[in-house]
């Protein structure tokens, strides 16, 4: 009996907080989603790290990033809550570490699923500059800036390498460069290659969050995705894919590169 | 002269002023070289541009006209945006087909004046930018033109002792960032109106300002021939047309490429016909150098192109003109030439 208690004792004490708070808009916590960027089965490392696509050809990457937008979680019971819109924008980089969590605050609960954009919204994508700031700034970045200047519109996705079979370009590198974006147009409709992905964390693991500490959802991120699924992409015929029809293939392909492993709690 | 005579003249000259202001477009001719604020010729349509996030102050404007006669926006210090963009040429580079820019690189495309973009709600040939804010960012990162950051533009002007007191002075703030940047450079480009050549004097009936007969008769060619396209009193209509004139040596696909639609292949933004005389050569990538060549284009020369515009799809090459009616429409051109814009010293380099 004592035994038992004390099993008893010790289980409650392992699983923390075990009693949601009660659903409130106004207490927010704190609440990570780590973007761990992976190639197949193995760690990304810019520049020395060699892989090979589904078509059999050699590639190193030297340049990934992509915008993560519009965090929403959702609790079982169906209430969902939209992480405020100025506040929901981040830039992945992964030649700076730190960037791969987005941080954001929402109301203490035990969450189950989160959706996101790759990308960004159609509604920034037309606000005042003034409103554009940050990761969203179009004047930021030089070669790795995520804006088009000359056909208004962020760069969702950009990812640029070598690879023997991609031609020589002017300078003689075998250089890919996929720059994917594409908001659907101003006035005139055209590619949109926002894509909202929702994850479901239920089977490794839903995020508990509470004032007292921070939950991080860890996703595996396996950039490889873009060049390989519905459409495998060969460097050697589509060595540059910028604002194209072609940019929807790779923007299907990556919309399925995101895997929840687990959350910390 | 008794002080009855002084009193009248004293109201007469209040009575002009009060009703010159009710004619905003007769303001701007009065007050050459001083700021008075945007104004809505009373010839003209609203403007389109969203005054409302970026309403223009003197201090504003001004430092936008230094920032557009800034080297410092390019890469090495040399290029401004008025050394493709010339006053005396309507801000075009007059003479020049493409664009010639920093270390002597050339673009794909004939310089556009910086005119009457209030009322523009596209910008460039293609149309890619929709926001005039946004667009000093397309020259300033092109390859060919300044080949600059604007991250790098802030931080050049941010050094700047006296660029920290004027943006302080134009948004309250010494700290540059691209916002505030962009929005100084709108308050200057909206600030170059075209509204005082003699047809805008016509129109307005200033005084007594009439078309001879032979621009009168050139008024009504142009009305009819070239009006489904070049509306009055802008002379465009803000949309992307294929005039025929055929496919360029660099397969420039216009206003495709920011649509990716096959119905855009070829197309380009129509351009206004306000101050021909100032903008040569013609075209997107200033192929005529004469408006004689423009004519000869559309009289005999339309070709059938992939998307030729219904307008132009004659099938005899163009629209007859006879050799009367070319000179009518020409003389009727130069009637849209505005010299009170091209010599503002308001908007000159100070």
């Amino acid at each position: 009996m004592t035994l038992l208690f004390g099993a008893v004792v010790l289980l409650t004490a392992c699983s923390k907080n075990p009693v949601e708070p009660n659903y409130d808009q106004r207490a927010l916590a704190p609440l990570a989603v780590e973007f761990d960027n992976i190639v197949g089965g193995q760690k990304l490392v810019l520049n020395t790290g060699t892989y090979v696509n589904a078509l059999g050809q050699s590639y190193n990457i030297q340049l990934l990033q992509y915008f993560i937008s519009n965090i929403q979680v959702k609790k079982a019971d169906g209430t969902a809550y939209t992480v405020n819109a100025d506040s929901s924008y981040f830039l992945i980089r992964q030649d700076d570490p730190t960037s791969r969590f987005a941080r954001v605050k929402v109301p203490e609960g035990n969450y189950t699923a989160l959706t996101f954009t790759v990308g960004v919204d159609s509604l920034r994508s037309i606000m005042d500059i003034s409103k554009r700031t940050g990761v969203l700034d179009p004047g930021a970045g030089n070669h790795d800036g995520m804006y088009w200047g000359w056909n208004s519109g962020y760069i969702f996705f950009k990812m640029e390498g070598t690879a023997p079979d991609a031609p020589a370009d002017p300078t003689g590198q075998h250089k890919f460069r996929y720059h994917i974006g594409g908001f659907g147009g101003y006035n005139a409709p055209t590619i949109n290659n926002i894509k909202v992905i929702t994850v479901d964390l239920t089977a490794r693991g839903i995020a508990q969050v509470r004032k007292d500490r921070l939950a991080n959802i860890h996703l595996m991120v396996d950039v490889s995705k873009a060049l390989n699924g519905s459409t495998n992409v060969s460097f050697a015929t589509n060595p540059q894919v910028m604002f194209s029809d072609y940019s929807v293939q790779i923007a299907n392909n990556y919309a399925k590169m995101f895997v929840h492993d687990h959350t910390e709690n | 002269m008794n002080r009855k005579y002084i009193a009248v003249i004293g109201t007469l000259v209040v009575l002009v002023f009060a009703c010159s202001r009710k004619l905003p477009g007769d303001d701007a001719q009065n007050d050459t070289g001083i700021f008075a604020g945007f104004q809505q010729p009373g010839n003209f349509p609203v403007p389109v541009y969203h005054f409302e996030t970026n309403p223009v102050t003197k201090e504003g404007f001004e430092l936008g006209r230094k920032l557009f006669y800034e080297p410092r926006l390019s890469r090495n210090n040399t290029i401004s945006c008025g050394s493709c963009h010339i006053q005396s040429s309507a801000f075009t580079q007059h003479g020049h087909d493409v664009s010639h820019g920093i270390d002597d690189r050339l673009g794909s495309r004939n310089a556009p004046p910086i005119m009457n973009l209030a009322w523009n709600p596209l910008l460039m040939w293609d149309g890619g930018i929709f926001d005039l804010d946004l667009q000093p960012v397309a020259p300033i990162t092109s390859h060919e033109e300044m080949d600059e950051t604007v991250a790098n533009v802030v931080s050049k002007l941010q050094a700047l002792p006296q660029y920290r007191v004027l943006f302080k002075k134009a948004f309250g703030t010494e700290q540059i960032n691209t916002g505030n940047l962009m929005k100084a450079l709108s308050q200057f480009m909206v600030m170059c109106v075209s509204s005082r050549a003699k047809y805008d004097s016509v129109m307005r009936k200033e005084g007594n300002t009439t078309f001879t007969p032979e621009e009168a008769a050139g008024h009504t060619l142009v009305s009819e021939k070239c009006g489904g396209c070049h509306h009055e009193p802008l002379f465009a209509d803000g949309t992307f047309r294929n005039n025929g004139i055929g496919v360029g040596a660099n397969d420039d696909q216009g206003r495709f490429m920011v649509t990716l639609r096959s119905e855009d292949r070829y197309l380009f933004k129509v351009p206004s016909l306000r101050n021909l005389a100032y903008t040569a050569p013609y075209m997107h990538d200033g192929r005529f150098y004469t408006l004689d060549a423009v004519l000869d284009h559309y009289s005999t020369g339309v070709k059938l192109t992939p998307n030729l515009d219904p307008l132009l799809a004659t099938g005899q090459g163009g629209m007859a003109l006879t050799p009367g009616e070319r000179k009518a429409i020409l003389a009727f051109l130069n009637t849209l030439n505005d010299r009170a814009f091209i010599t503002d010293k308001l908007l000159a380099e100070q």
